[in-house]
C-alpha cells in the first residue's frame, strides 16, 4: 500500500507520526544530546557568564575574596595608555592585514583559476603557509627579518638598499607582524575565493562576451566581481576576526614591544590575567573583545545568509 | 593566429606572476631548511649562501633532540589531537543526529545554542576555564588540554547540516532491517557522513596541533608540552641564538602536517573550504 503513496505524502505521514510521538523520542534525545548539552554548559556557557560577571569585580587570581566594583574595570581600561595602545595596534594590524590578504587571495585565485596549466601545483604551493604552525612560522620569520643576518635584509643589501630593523624598531615592528600575517592568511583566502570562482557558470562569461565584454577586464567587472561579492564580504569578515586573534607572534617574539608598538588585545588580556593576576580587569578586556568579535560575527551571518538561500534554491 | 598570440602572452604572464608568488610563499620554508643545515659561523654571515659549505644538518637536528625532549612533545601533540578529535566526534555525532533527524520540543533552541557557541571565540572563556581546571586539579594535565574542546559546536553544526541531506526513507529502511538507534548513528550515518567527518577531522587536527594560546595557559611541566610550546620553550630557554637548531625544531614541528597535506591535498583543501565558515 505504501507504494501507492507519493514521497511527499509519505513524508507528511512521517512528520505527523513524529509530532504525535514527541514523547517517545525523549529517551533518545536525552541520551544523544545530553552529553553535549551538559559539557557545553560546563565548558562554554557557564564560563561565558562567569567572565562577564568577573569583569564587574576586582577579583585577583588566587584571592579568596572578591567584591563587586561595577563599571570600574571598564572605566580604568578607557583611561589606561596600555589598553589604548593595545586597541589602536589591533585595529592598525587589522587595517594592514585584511585588505592585503583579501586582495592577494583574490588575485591568486583568479590567476590560478584562469588556465588549467599547473593549476593544482600552484594551489598546493600557495596553501602550504596555511598548514604551518604559526609559532614555527613566527620563529622562521623572526630570523628572516633579522636586521643583519636575515634573508630579507641580505636580499635588500644586494639591491643596494639598507633594510630597516624590522621587529626591533617600534616604527616597523607592527608592519613586520602584518607581513607575516598576510603571508599566512593569503592562501586561506585564496581557497575560499577558488570555491567562489568555480561556482560561477561558464555561460555567464559567454553571455558577457556576446554582450560585447571583449576584454578580460570588462568581464571581471561584469561577471566575476558581482558573483564574488558575497564571498568577498565573508572573506573580509573572517580575516578581521582572525586579525583580532593575533597572539602567538606577539607573545613569543616581540612581547608587545618595542615600546608597546605590538601590544595587542589578546596579549594584553593574557598578561593581565596570567602575569599580573588582575583577573577582573582581564575579564573586562575579554568582554571588550567579545563585543568587537560579536558585532563582526553578526555581520558575517548577514553576509553568508544570501549565499545559503541561493544554494538552497539551486538544490530544490 | 591573432587569437593565439594574446593567449600565449596571457599564459606566460600568469606563470611569471604565479612563479614569483610561489617563491614568496615557499621562501620561509626554504630558508628554514637551509638554516637548519648550516653551522653557526655560516648562519651569522653577511654573505647570502643558500647551501652550506660545511653541512651541519645532523648537528643541528641532533641538538634539538639533545636539549629538549622533542620526541615527547611530538607524542604529546599526537595524543592531544587524537583525544580531542575522538571526544569531539563521540559527543557531536549523536547530538547532530538528534538535531537533524529526531523531532522534539526545544530542538530550535538547542540548535540556536549551537550556533551561538560557534561564534564564541575560545579566548573569551579562557579565564573561567582556567579557574575551573584549577578547581578540579586538572592544570598541567592532558585533560585540561582536551576537556575544554570536548564539545565542538562547529562539529555538531557541520554534521547536522550533512545529516539533513540524508533522506528519512533510508533511516526507516534501516530500522526495518533491525538497526538499533545506536546502530543508525554509528553504523549508518557515520559512514555516509564520512566527507563531513573527514573535513571536520582535518580542521580539528590542524587547529589543535598548531594551537598555542590555551596550552600556554594550562601546561607548565617541560615534559608535558605540545610541539608549538616546545618551540617557544626551546627559543626562550635553550637555544638563545642557536638559530640552526631552532630552525631544525621548527621544521620538525611543521613536518607532520605538511606531509599529511601533501599526501591528501584534495581532501585538505576541500575540507578547509568546507570548514571556512568557522574562520
Amino acid at each position: 500500500m505504501a507504494d501507492v503513496l507519493s514521497p511527499d505524502a509519505r513524508r507528511a505521514i512521517a512528520i505527523a507520526n513524529g509530532t504525535s510521538q514527541h514523547g517517545r523520542h525523549w529517551p533518545i534525545v536525552a541520551l544523544y544530546a545530553g552529553p553535549a548539552i551538559i559539557l557545553g554548559l560546563i565548558t562554554l556557557i557557564v564560563p561565558l557568564v562567569v567572565v562577564i560577571g568577573l569583569s564587574f569585580t576586582d577579583y585577583r587570581l588566587g584571592a579568596s575574596t572578591l567584591s563587586f566594583i561595577g563599571m570600574r574595570n571598564f572605566i580604568d581600561l578607557a583611561s589606561d595608555p596600555v589598553m589604548r595602545h593595545s586597541l589602536a595596534n589591533t585595529l592598525a594590524y587589522t587595517a594592514l592585514v585584511v585588505p592585503a590578504s583579501t586582495a592577494t587571495g583574490l588575485g591568486l585565485a583568479m590567476l590560478i583559476d584562469a588556465r588549467t596549466s599547473l593549476k593544482g601545483l600552484y594551489r598546493t604551493i600557495h596553501f602550504l603557509p596555511v598548514m604551518a604552525a604559526t609559532i614555527a612560522i613566527a620563529v622562521v620569520w623572526e630570523f628572516m627579518l633579522h636586521p643583519s643576518f636575515g634573508l630579507v635584509n641580505l636580499l635588500l643589501a644586494k639591491a643596494g638598499i639598507a633594510g630597516p630593523r624590522w621587529l626591533e624598531d617600534p616604527s616597523t615592528a607592527l608592519i613586520s607582524l602584518a607581513i607575516i600575517g598576510v603571508w599566512q592568511m593569503a592562501g586561506f583566502n585564496m581557497v575560499l575565493f577558488l570555491t567562489g570562482l568555480t561556482a560561477i557558470p561558464a555561460q555567464y562569461y559567454e553571455a558577457a562576451a556576446v554582450d560585447g565584454a571583449a576584454r578580460a577586464w570588462d568581464r571581471f567587472w561584469l561577471v566575476t566581481w558581482p558573483m564574488l561579492r558575497p564571498i568577498t564580504g565573508f572573506v573580509v569578515v573572517i580575516s578581521v576576526i582572525r586579525s583580532f586573534q593575533l597572539f602567538e607572534t606577539v607573545y613569543v617574539i616581540t612581547g608587545g614591544g618595542p615600546q608597546k608598538s605590538t601590544e595587542v588585545l589578546l596579549y594584553t588580556m593574557f598578561s593581565e590575567a596570567f602575569e599580573f593576576f588582575r583577573t577582573g580587569r582581564a575579564a573586562a578586556i575579554a568582554v571588550v573583545f567579545l563585543v568587537l568579535v560579536g558585532v563582526l560575527t553578526l555581520l558575517k551571518f548577514r553576509m553568508s545568509a544570501p549565499r545559503a538561500t541561493s544554494r538552497r534554491a539551486r538544490r530544490s | 593566429m591573432s587569437a593565439t598570440r594574446p593567449h600565449l602572452t596571457g599564459s606566460l604572464l600568469r606563470h611569471l606572476v604565479l612563479i614569483a608568488t610561489s617563491i614568496v610563499a615557499l621562501a620561509p620554508f626554504f630558508w628554514m631548511l637551509s638554516t637548519a643545515i648550516k653551522p653557526a659561523n655560516e648562519i651569522f654571515s653577511r654573505e647570502l649562501h643558500v647551501w652550506p659549505t660545511h653541512f651541519a644538518g645532523w648537528v643541528n637536528f641532533a641538538a634539538v633532540f639533545e636539549r629538549v625532549p622533542m620526541l615527547t612533545y611530538l607524542a604529546n601533540g599526537a595524543l592531544v589531537v587524537v583525544l580531542i578529535f575522538v571526544l569531539q566526534l563521540v559527543i557531536a555525532l549523536p547530538c547532530a543526529y538528534v538535531l537533524a533527524k529526531v523531532p522534539f520540543r526545544g530542538r530550535r533552541l538547542l540548535f540556536g545554542a549551537v550556533v551561538f557557541c560557534l561564534m564564541l571565540p575560545p579566548q573569551v572563556v579562557a579565564i573561567p576555564q582556567f579557574l575551573l581546571a584549577q578547581r578540579l586539579g586538572l592544570i598541567d594535565t592532558l585533560w585540561a588540554m582536551a576537556l575544554p574542546y570536548s564539545v565542538s559546536a562547529f562539529g555538531i553544526y557541520l554534521m547536522r547540516q550533512y545529516f539533513r541531506t540524508i533522506p528519512d526513507e533510508l533511516l526507516d529502511a534501516a530500522r526495518l532491517d533491525g538497526f538499533s538507534e545506536f546502530g543508525i548513528v554509528f553504523r549508518l550515518m557515520l559512514p555516509i557522513a564520512m566527507p563531513a567527518v573527514t573535513a571536520f577531522g582535518i580542521f580539528s587536527v590542524t587547529t589543535h596541533w598548531n594551537e598555542f594560546f590555551w596550552p600556554q595557559i594550562v601546561l607548565s611541566s617541560p615534559e608535558k608540552l605540545t610541539p608549538p610550546l616546545g618551540i617557544a620553550f626551546f627559543r626562550n630557554e635553550e637555544a638563545g641564538t642557536d638559530y640552526g637548531a631552532l630552525m631544525a625544531a621548527a621544521a620538525i614541528v611543521i613536518a607532520p602536517l605538511v606531509a599529511a597535506f601533501l599526501l591528501a591535498q584534495r581532501r585538505f583543501i576541500e575540507g578547509i573550504a568546507l570548514t571556512g565558515i568557522k574562520g
